[in-house]
């Protein structure tokens, strides 16, 4: 336990970072979905898995990294739009848990039809070469493909908060989740607005799925511990809560880096126990408003 | 009678007098039910699971606690049985107190931090806390085979009150996995009509309601919690004997979601659903894993159809067709 020098540490701390980043962008897509719609996507872990497999394909198809990350986003949430708009609509006023059973579901479509286009077994996937190698970041050298992940995320959340905070939809959005009906009297359509938030909340999974791709590689059931993950996070944090999804993702990804190092056979384990004693000492997550669960 | 009364259909009271005696209709019908399956295998797994839909449905369908980490208590049951058969040389009796003790055990403690949160978050962390559970088995290689499942729960022959039946003889081995199941569902149906069923409705319905008429909603959840893991660890022993092995899948989040699926098919909160769902998701996936090996695919489809157009499943929508009203 003494034989860890500190730069091992610190670059452990990055490395979690870097895990957490992909658990940010997952959480954050979940929480503004739940945020607006009281809608648990049980297919967003499909939708990261549908978002990595066409990264993959058209890095494949361009040889441009770039073209993934912009077209991959664009597409998923477009499979979003089309699946709030004629499967999760017709569900909205029957109870809290259908929408999620359908989404659950769509999940096992989802990934049927990916083994079906695909194949069975996954497919490796490495980094781009332009972001193949590694930097020296004042404790040592660090893979660049991982900051640049870290950076991606900041990149994308930094995007986020704008819209949300600073565009006159972003208002429309945070009165929406405040209070959908007085919206409505206002003579805002709602629907029209949980349409575009499901599509922005799937398009950040697929995006996520891409970015993460490089990592691990791609395969059919990728999806379903990283909703697990995912599920962590957001409960951690606090539902409905962009903040709390920041912070907790880049605290799990923190967590399971740690536990990597220090008790190897504990890391899967980890993120769960950290689940638990949030559970016990604050319910309702770290960031996440007392009653919003109702 | 008065002339208000609607006539009733010959269906409709047959169903009615069904519905009054449910336990002795339910074995009948599973007493006679492999000589309508193509093969008693099948009956066997459509019998086991039966069990296990229907633990999960006292708390989908009775409380309206929607888990997704059933799988939990399935798995731990199997292993628990399993482990005290293979490593601890313990009779086949015990071993399936064992499981369904052990099982019982992990109902209590993810039942307990899952009723910390309510409504949504609940499927969330049920889901959540049984893959750490599944990880957990996965890990103890030396105990539960890890990756390659627990192997060796083979059972010759087992002694009851002085014989010696032969547990590989399909129809005996069904018959007598269907004593303990016949035991849970008369336990079961007690249970329902007992005056906690009641309550546990009374919190399906209207929460705030239950609360209002002084009763502990979350002490309530977590004993439905616990006795629907009891119920799905006794599947979980019996299947473990059944197979004899325990694959790591049993612990998998699909096998939590097979269970989601086998309620919602069958009929949410109706006593013959689970086991019509259990029938009816077995029998697909037996016909059409044959044809193609993307027969999730299709499952999923229909599973979508049922969310959107039959949400009470099969069997509760005959109930609202011709059911005793």
């Amino acid at each position: 336990m003494m034989a860890f020098p500190p730069e091992l540490l610190a670059m452990q701390l990055v490395t979690g970072l870097a895990l957490g980043a992909v658990y940010v962008l997952l959480a954050i897509g979940l929480s503004l979905i739940f945020g607006m719609l009281t809608v648990v996507n049980f297919a967003h872990g499909a939708f990261f898995m549908v978002g990595a497999y066409m990264g993959v394909f058209l890095y494949g198809l361009t040889g441009n990294f770039l073209v993934s990350l912009v077209v991959v986003p664009l597409a998923v949430g477009g499979i979003g739009l089309v699946v709030e708009r004629f499967l999760v609509r017709p569900l909205y006023g029957r109870g809290i848990d259908y929408p999620l059973l359908l989404t659950f579901g769509l999940s096992y479509v989802f990934i049927e039809v990916v083994r079906i286009l695909f194949g069975l077994n996954g497919l490796p996937f490495s980094p781009p070469e332009m972001l193949q190698g590694a930097v020296d970041i004042g404790i040592g050298y660090f893979p660049l493909y991982r900051l640049f992940l870290i950076a991606a995320t900041a990149v994308v959340v930094l995007a986020l908060w704008l819209f949300i905070e600073r565009t006159a939809f972003g208002l429309v959005i945070r009165a929406g989740a405040r209070d959908p009906e007085i919206v409505r009297v206002l003579g805002i359509d709602v629907s029209k607005i949980w349409l575009v938030v499901f599509g922005i909340g799937t398009g950040i999974a697929g995006l996520s799925g891409v970015l993460a791709a490089p990592l691990q590689g791609v395969a059919p059931e990728m999806g379903v511990p990283i909703l697990a993950e995912a599920f962590v996070v957001t409960v951690v944090g606090g539902m409905g809560s962009l903040v709390g999804a920041v912070i907790a993702g880049l605290l799990v990804g923190v967590v399971v880096a740690m536990t990597s190092l220090f008790a190897p056979e504990m890391a899967k384990v980890s993120i769960f126990a950290l689940m638990a004693l949030v559970l016990l000492v604050r319910p309702r997550g770290l960031m996440g408003r007392a009653g919003l669960m109702g | 009678m008065t002339v208000l009364d609607p006539p009733q259909s010959t269906a409709r009271r047959w169903l009615g007098h069904v519905a009054r005696h449910r336990v002795a209709a339910t074995l009948g019908f599973l007493v006679l039910f492999p000589l309508i399956v193509p093969y008693e295998a099948l009956a066997a797994n459509i019998l086991v699971l039966g069990l296990y839909a229907l633990g999960f449905n006292l708390l989908f369908g009775y409380t309206g606690l929607l888990s997704f980490g059933h799988a939990a208590f399935l798995g731990s049951g199997a292993y628990g049985c399993g482990i005290a058969l293979v490593h601890f040389g313990v009779g086949w009796f015990g071993a399936i107190l064992i499981g369904t003790a052990l099982a019982t055990l992990v109902a209590a403690v993810i039942g307990f931090l899952a009723i910390r949160t309510r409504g949504i978050y609940f499927a969330m962390v049920t889901l959540a806390l049984s893959m750490c559970v599944y990880y957990a088995f996965y890990q103890m290689e030396p105990l539960t085979g890890g990756e390659n499942g627990l192997r060796g729960v083979n059972l010759q022959t087992i002694g009851v009150f002085g014989f010696q039946l032969s547990f590989l003889n399909p129809t005996v081995k069904y018959y007598v996995l269907l004593a303990f199941v016949g035991v849970a569902i008369w336990l079961f149906s007690r249970l329902l009509a007992s005056p906690f069923g009641a309550v546990l409705e009374a919190v399906r319905e209207n929460e705030n309601r239950a609360r209002a008429c002084g009763y502990d909603v979350a002490a309530t959840k977590l004993v439905a919690f616990v006795i629907s893991g009891a119920f799905c660890g006794l599947a979980g022993a019996l299947n473990a004997l059944h197979l004899s092995i325990v694959p790591i899948e049993t612990l998998h989040y699909t096998t939590s979601g097979q269970v989601v699926m086998m309620a919602l098919l069958g009929g949410m909160g109706t006593f013959f659903g689970p086991f019509v769902g259990a029938a009816t998701f077995l029998l697909l996936q037996d016909v059409l894993s044959v044809l193609t090996q993307h027969w999730q695919l299709y499952v999923g489809i229909v599973f979508i159809l049922f969310v959107l157009f039959f949400p009470r499943g099969i069997w509760g929508s005959l109930l609202d067709r011709f059911g005793p009203r």
